[in-house]
């Protein structure tokens, strides 16, 4: 437990990935061991390019990437047992079922059958979806679709829980249920690192918030800390969002 | 100008998409490669008109005086043809059906949507035209420059019979949809292609082999027995080959007979085809679809669960099932060859190996596409804690699976009547199934399993080089089935098309770009 604490749960270094031009642009990251981290950034500035080589789904040109002190690039598998991967378009399988599905995931992962068993029930009773468990996903609708790949995101208890704009495309009632199970997650000692456009969220849920600009991080810290550093103290996130993003913009 | 929501209006807008839509299947979705598209074009035609050269070349002048077993073979080849390119046109109304695209923006929109689903008609038999030209119009070339410009008749009678196939698919894809419904009429229609599309030439061929007793369709269509239960030569059911020989009166009038049967099915189906296409619409709002068998929840190795996974998504996508199976049709006359062979004589098992191994290669390269490109949610299986050699192992594995239980069946049969010819169609089924996979492997891209039937347009080099591997596996059976050392030379050959294969594939250029720049690195340490 002091371990995790003082190792980083995600650690990132000059990190590059170039396709027609930088996406990104030797990123340096670090993202403490038990918080919500917030990683905002307009469209294109490399938030989900980024994300996409921590879980192991792009190589970086250059760079390194630890999680919980496990280089990544060089043991990719033992980073990918202890992380979880969700992205905004729900990856399932329709023919199906979600208890099906979290049965292959916990089979993925080698996750023991009783545990797995119990987990998947507990997932499923939390997303309220329980009563759909033995239906293939085929019907389904965006949010319930969601719902089935967040569950299978969390089914192997991951330690860092990487989410690219989970929310998009959630009705109110579907968003709050996922938002409740993300903090009772970073409420037992997991790691949780999210895109997201909808600003309120973030302003709400983070503990530290990142802003990403053309592959590079331009700011970082809490609310007040940003706040501070825009020079506006009763400023909202979307304000200082606006506002750092365009001074870079402008020094750029 | 045509004015908007016309026929007219409808069918330039059709031929733009129609247009666009085949160059992207041509290219690839590449730019800059239409001139590459010409020049295969070229190549193709060409190369199908050596082909006619050296098929019929001697053949011109058959016809001047049509006999009645001539009048036989053409009217064989209208059928062959007619029910290839029915088989077509039902795929195609089908999909008009059952594809999402624009079908919302013109239901929703104030115009006659009866005028598109005509103009959509007319699109479907001009498809089917175009592609039975593009196969046929060497062959009649050639008897035309040979035999004189009377064989161009030919043109006007594969025109006809286009137009007939496509009335009578929309007939029967619209018959099918009000008996079985909306929801089952997809399958439906596509195994009715299938069978149409395979019936002709099958049944053909199972009916010489029970009269002739061998696998010749001509020597069939010569028998005494087949002349015999024809027409008389002066009967009208001859008129379409009669134009199809140059004979322009029978040539209008079957041309005219089959244009007023399309023109009027296109006016009585075409405004259905909107409720058709509402209540296809509606399938996907159905009912939920329930596991039958309340299964413990066990969790297996990843290997297995990977397997199990490809399995419960084959068996549960009836689709996708006859999609893939659709070319084990054909192995309908080798397997009444092998009944026939215990019960009359031996001796036939050499022609069936080929045969056995050449499906399981072409069975193989679709399943291996669905398991590693058709991967429907690639993020989840990318980012397991599993090395990727072993997640590629467990899904070719899958396959491997799959083409052995299909396949057991026949060689145990084939076992009985002879026993060496059983390993060497056990050994060629492995070769030609693990080529076909590994092809798939060397050419993965990632998309949709409902993109199955677009599959060959991702990469023609796999596409063609599967299907010479399997040829070349069938070969390499045939010769050592007939008990031949030299098999060991074609199987070489086999190899070396795989090799060949190799150099071209995306995999050989990744690791080489990733050694560059590994090499890259190290140098800029060393520096």
């Amino acid at each position: 437990m002091y371990q995790d604490k003082i190792v980083p749960a995600l650690e990132i270094q000059g990190l590059c990935k170039r396709y027609e031009r930088p996406a990104v642009d030797g990123l340096d990251l670090r993202v403490r061991a038990g918080e919500f981290y917030m990683l905002l950034g307009p469209n294109g500035a490399g938030k989900t390019t980024t994300l996409r080589m921590v879980s192991g789904l792009l190589q970086p040109d250059d760079g390194a990437i630890a999680v919980f002190g496990i280089d990544s690039l060089a043991d990719p598998v033992a980073a990918k047992r202890i992380t979880g991967w969700l992205s905004d378009e729900p990856m399932i399988y329709d023919k199906l079922t979600p208890i099906e599905y979290l049965e292959f995931v916990a089979g993925l992962w080698s996750v023991e059958t009783a545990l797995a068993k119990s987990r998947a029930e507990e997932l499923l009773a939390w997303l309220g979806l329980e009563k759909h468990a033995q239906e293939r996903c085929e019907q389904f609708s965006r949010g319930m679709r969601q719902k089935v790949a967040l569950a299978g995101a969390l089914v192997h208890d991951p330690k860092l829980i990487i989410l690219d704009e989970p929310l998009t495309g959630l009705d109110a009632g579907s968003a709050r249920l996922v938002k409740n199970v993300l903090t009772e997650r970073v409420r037992a000692g997991n790691t949780v690192i999210m895109t997201t456009h909808i600003l309120e969220i973030a302003e709400r849920m983070a503990d530290r918030i990142g802003v990403i600009s053309s592959g590079r991080l331009i700011a970082e810290g809490t609310l007040a800390e940003l706040r501070d550093r825009v020079g506006q103290g009763d400023a909202t996130l979307e304000e200082m969002f606006l506002t750092i993003v365009e001074q870079d913009l402008a020094a750029a | 100008m045509s004015v908007p929501g016309s026929l007219n209006w409808f069918a330039r807008h059709e031929m733009r998409l129609a247009w666009r839509d085949a160059l992207s299947m041509m290219t690839a979705g590449r730019r800059n490669r239409e001139r590459m598209v010409v020049v295969g074009v070229v190549i193709f035609a060409s190369f199908m008109h050596v082909v006619a050269v050296l098929a019929l070349g001697r053949l011109g002048k058959v016809g001047v005086v049509p006999s009645l077993q001539t009048l036989i073979y053409v009217t064989a080849a209208a059928f062959l043809s007619g029910s290839a390119m029915l088989s077509q046109a039902m795929e195609s109304v089908t999909r008009t059906f059952y594809s999402r695209s624009d079908l919302e923006l013109i239901l929703s929109s104030p115009i006659d949507a009866g005028r598109l689903f005509a103009v959509r008609i007319g699109a479907i038999a001009l498809s089917v035209s175009v592609m039975s030209l593009f196969l046929i119009g060497p062959f009649i070339d050639v008897l035309a420059w040979r035999g004189g410009l009377r064989w161009l008749g030919a043109y006007g009678a594969i025109a006809a019979v286009s137009l007939v196939a496509t009335a009578l698919a929309v007939i029967m894809t619209v018959t099918l949809f009000q008996t079985v419904g909306p929801k089952r009429t997809r399958l439906a229609a596509q195994i009715a292609a299938a069978v149409i599309g395979g019936l002709f030439v099958i049944g053909l061929q199972m009916a010489a082999m029970f009269s002739t007793g061998t696998m010749s369709r001509l020597a069939f269509l010569q028998s005494k027995t087949v002349v015999a239960h024809m027409p008389n030569i002066h009967s009208a059911f001859w008129w379409p080959a009669r134009g199809a020989l140059g004979d322009l009166g029978c040539l209008a009038a079957f041309f005219g007979a089959s244009a007023a049967l399309f023109l009027v099915v296109t006016a009585i189906y075409a405004p259905r085809f909107a409720d058709c296409a509402i209540a296809a619409a509606g399938t996907s709002l159905g009912a939920v679809r329930k596991s039958s068998v309340d299964r413990p929840f066990r969790v297996k190795s990843p290997a297995a669960t990977l397997r199990r996974k490809e399995r419960l998504l084959l068996i549960r996508d009836p689709w996708l099932v006859s999609q893939s199976l659709m070319q084990l049709l054909y192995l309908l006359p080798p397997t009444v060859l092998l009944w026939r062979s215990f019960t009359f004589e031996g001796g036939v098992a050499v022609i069936l190996v080929p045969v056995l191994i050449m499906s399981a290669g072409q069975l193989a390269g679709g399943l291996a596409w669905l398991t590693v490109s058709g991967e429907d949610a690639p993020d989840l299986v990318e980012t397991a804690p599993i090395p990727k050699s072993r997640l590629l192992r467990a899904k070719i594995a899958a396959v491997l699976e799959c083409i052995g239980i299909i396949f057991s069946p026949f060689v145990l049969a084939l076992a009985f009547v002879s026993p060496d010819k059983a390993i060497v169609a056990t050994v060629g089924i492995f070769a030609s199934a693990m080529s076909a996979a590994t092809i798939q492997l060397w050419f993965r891209s990632q998309a949709k399993r409902s993109q199955f039937r677009r599959r060959h347009t991702s990469s023609r080099i796999a596409t063609f080089s599967e299907a010479f591997t399997s040829i070349a596996w069938a070969a390499t059976g045939t010769v050592a089935a007939a008990g031949s050392w030299l098999a060991a030379v074609v199987a070489l050959f086999a190899l070396g098309i795989l090799g060949f294969v190799w150099l071209f594939s995306p995999v050989r250029t990744q690791a080489r770009l990733a050694t560059r720049k590994s090499r890259g690195v190290l140098a800029a340490r060393i520096s």
